[in-house]
């Protein structure tokens, strides 16, 4: 977790772009996939995506070690789709109660990829975006609350210790005789016991972190900010490579007379 | 450059008139009465028992106390130069004990010039005081290769993370710096590397200095003044009239003074080893229970790549080690060779990278020879794991049910429940809460915790940190007993009087690259 957020050594151009039109870039293109459900727009989307991945540091091993759950649920997703949507046109399967049809295949087809397209922009930014320069944008450029964007970013920082927490608090359950055997029902009451202990753990770090935080002095009024968010030329592109990717997904699919609203 | 930044820190006074301070939801205050005078430049150890509100008194000072809307309570006064330390943002700066939550950003660089942001630093001079910050503590030395300004701070030691934090500070330059427990959670080379920090930087800035801490001798040599306070308002024993201090001035005078108080109140004063129990029947030939054998060790699990399982990097490896009934194992080394790592995969924690723990006969009893795979409940009868963190290992809201939890399970051993009270003086606790108990308190109870369920073997990670002299005094005496009735004691451990009360082998891990002896070594503790 700790290693996943850290970007030294990725050195790819995207990372150098404000975080902010990277950010408002992949707000473009998930706001006009989640328009549709047709599966031309999404696989037009889904390519120019793919395409950028060198320009973000990116790989698919890369990807597939950090999404998988993703890239699982969105097959999950569009394979259900198939077999529970109404049919239309020719049935390729049926299995008593499912069947799959041209119609929900493409419906299911549509969803999966559209599930990718929409998810692929977001592992994009974080992969070529720091989270320190993301809250240094949001704070001086976005005008965010100071206040709840560090806030937010040192408590980011506890969440890579609590994972390493949780396997120490597993080990000194076990320890005192609490096992992760048994029925379902005794995993279930290990489980909560255990998150709970975490979670005073989580409180005692949090509040300690918040003390060292105040008395440096935050909180208060006016602050200066080491780092100078800045725009430059490349962030005219980003926001315009966006642009570019939502409009070819909406034009295509127009023009392959696919389009349709997810509300009609 | 440094030359003109250096006039920049005004050294702070301090003044404390009839202070008091009760916290939300207290009955008692935490501090009462207290009458104090700091001149600027002092650089003063606070000493005291355990609940006379020395904490409370550096968070005031950092002002960080309570809030004006809750019901906490301040009496008298308590100012620095004059003003209420709430006023002045950055004008004292605050370090504690756990180094993890003393880090604020990930980067090295940003998290230095965090302090320094806050208080509205022009960028250019932000990032000059914090490259003079980062160079004042020694992070930016060849010895540490030299950490470039986005070096992670995760990957930073505990010693290192404190000195960051002391940077954070200094680039707010403070003219006063509160130090609480600074090294009481680190290895005895991150102790001297923080202390030689403080005192390096306050050489050079004249601040003043008001630190807390159990262990004397560290800090001795670096200031010019002890305070001790009476022991808590909390506790009822305070008089009044003395203005809460009961012995102040410099190092030596006091410590001779106050030396059999200090003692009995559990200070570490220097070249003070408390008395324990001695071995009686260290013999060494008795019945073998448990075996590492070219154990290779990590707390990562195994990877899953496609149908590949990659095994986890070890962060140790070739470790061969027996743990025998009645004698002590000490295991010793520097910070990342791996020793808790290996006592955990020992006591059936982990699972081994490679090699194999085997358990003998006569301490599985059926169980199989491997104890990672045996059931918790198994687990517990044969080998007890007392971990670092207390508070990591309590399942219930209760001392007794926290002592009877092992001996329900197991369905037998709970007529041993009062002995071990008894034995480790909770008898008065029972019915506490035990998050709510004392850093002594709540290690004795984790210990007991464990012996409730009678194990053969038992296993202790860093079992004195932080410890004051009275408690640690206690586990060595009692575990000394336990090792000759003939228990085995497993102990990761920097604390060499320790380890000499206890006896037996010691097991030196070394650095992984360099390939050190990790062969037990007879008599060597």
């Amino acid at each position: 977790m700790r290693d996943a957020l850290n970007l030294r050594g990725n050195h790819a151009l995207l990372t150098k772009a404000n975080p902010l039109a990277k950010f408002v870039s992949v707000f473009l293109i998930s706001l006009v996939l989640a328009l549709s459900i047709d599966w031309v727009s999404a696989s037009t989307a889904l390519l120019a995506e793919l395409a950028l991945f060198p320009l973000a540091g990116l790989t698919l091993r890369l990807l597939w070690q950090r999404a998988w759950p993703l890239i699982i649920a969105a097959a999950i997703g569009g394979w259900s789709t198939a077999i529970v949507a109404a049919d239309s046109g020719a049935v390729l399967l049926d299995v008593g109660l499912w069947s799959i049809s041209e119609g929900s295949l493409e419906l299911g087809l549509g969803f999966m990829l559209r599930g990718l397209a929409i998810a692929l922009p977001a592992i994009l930014l974080m992969t070529c975006t720091d989270p320190t320069d993301l809250a240094d944008a949001l704070a001086q450029k976005a005008k965010l609350p100071q206040r709840f964007v560090l806030g937010s970013l040192a408590a980011m920082r506890l969440v890579g210790l609590m994972a390493e927490e949780w396997q120490t608090i597993g080990m000194a359950r076990r320890a005192r005789g609490v096992g992760s055997q048994g029925n379902p029902f005794q995993r279930m009451k290990a489980t909560l016991g255990q998150s709970f202990g975490l979670l005073v753990q989580a409180v005692r770090r949090a509040s300690r972190l918040a003390v060292t935080m105040e008395a440096r002095g935050f909180g208060g009024g006016q602050r200066t900010w080491a780092r100078e968010s800045t725009y430059s030329l490349l962030d005219a592109w980003v926001i315009l490579g966006g642009l570019i990717i939502a409009a070819g997904a909406v034009l295509t699919a127009v023009g392959a007379g696919t389009w349709s609203f997810v509300w009609r | 450059m440094s030359a003109t930044q250096n006039g920049t820190v005004r050294p702070a006074a301090i003044s404390a008139e009839g202070w008091g301070w009760r916290h939300a939801g207290r009955a008692r205050p935490a501090i009462e009465g207290l009458d104090l005078r700091i001149e600027p430049g002092e650089r003063v150890l606070l000493l005291g028992p355990s609940g006379a509100g020395k904490s409370t008194l550096l968070h005031a000072l950092a002002g960080v106390l309570g809030d004006e809307e809750d019901d906490s309570d301040e009496t008298g006064s308590l100012l620095i130069d004059g003003v209420v330390p709430r006023e002045q943002r950055g004008r004292a700066g605050l370090m504690q004990q756990d180094p993890e939550t003393q880090v604020v950003l990930s980067r090295v660089g940003d998290d230095v010039a965090f302090g320094a942001e806050n208080l509205a630093v022009p960028r250019d001079e932000i990032w000059a005081r914090v490259h003079e910050a980062l160079d004042d503590v020694g992070l930016r030395t060849a010895a540490v290769g030299g950490l470039a300004l986005d070096h992670p701070t995760a990957a930073l030691s505990g010693g290192q993370k404190q000195r960051l934090a002391l940077a954070g500070i200094l680039a707010m330059r403070p003219g006063l710096i509160l130090l609480d427990e600074p090294t009481a959670n680190l290895d005895p080379a991150g102790v001297l590397e923080v202390r030689d920090a403080v005192g390096r930087c306050l050489d050079k800035t004249g601040a003043t200095l008001v630190v807390v801490e159990h262990r004397v001798s560290v800090w001795k040599d670096l200031v010019d003044r002890i305070v001790v306070l009476q022991p808590g308002a909390a506790a009822g024993h305070a008089d009044s009239s003395k203005g809460g201090v009961l012995l102040d001035g410099p190092p030596d005078q006091v410590l001779a003074e106050a030396r059999t108080m200090l003692m009995s109140a559990g200070v570490w004063v220097p070249g003070y080893v408390p008395s324990t129990r001695e071995r009686r029947n260290e013999s060494h030939t008795a019945q073998l229970l448990l075996a590492a054998q070219d154990l290779a060790v990590s707390r990562e699990k195994p990877r899953r790549k496609g149908f590949k399982t990659i095994p986890p990097v070890p962060v140790q490896t070739g470790i061969i080690a027996q743990v025998r009934a009645g004698q002590a194992l000490t295991i010793t080394g520097p910070n990342g060779a791996g020793k808790s790592t290996f006592a955990l995969t020992l006591a059936g924690l982990l699972a081994p990278v490679d090699g194999k723990v085997s358990a003998a006969v006569e301490l599985s009893e059926g169980a199989g020879i491997d104890p990672f795979t045996w059931k918790a409940e198994q687990l517990i009868s044969r080998i007890g794991t007392v971990f670092q963190e207390p508070e990591h290992q309590f399942v219930t809201g209760r001392v007794l049910d926290e002592l009877m939890f092992g001996p329900k399970h197991l369905g037998h051993g709970e007529d041993r429940v009062d002995e071990l009270l008894e034995r480790l003086r909770l008898t008065h606790l029972v019915d506490a809460n035990p998050y709510t108990l004392s850093g002594g308190e709540k290690r004795r109870l984790s210990v007991a915790t464990v012996l409730a369920a009678h194990p053969k073997v038992l296993v202790l990670d860093e079992p004195t940190f932080g410890q004051d002299a009275n408690t640690w005094a206690e586990l060595a005496s009692f575990l000394s007993e336990l090792l000759d009735a003939g228990t085995a004691v497993v102990s990761v451990t920097h604390d060499q009087e320790f380890s000499a009360v206890l006896g037996g082998t010691e097991l030196r891990l070394g650095p992984v690259q360099q390939g050190e002896a990790k062969h037990q070594e007879a008599g060597a503790a």
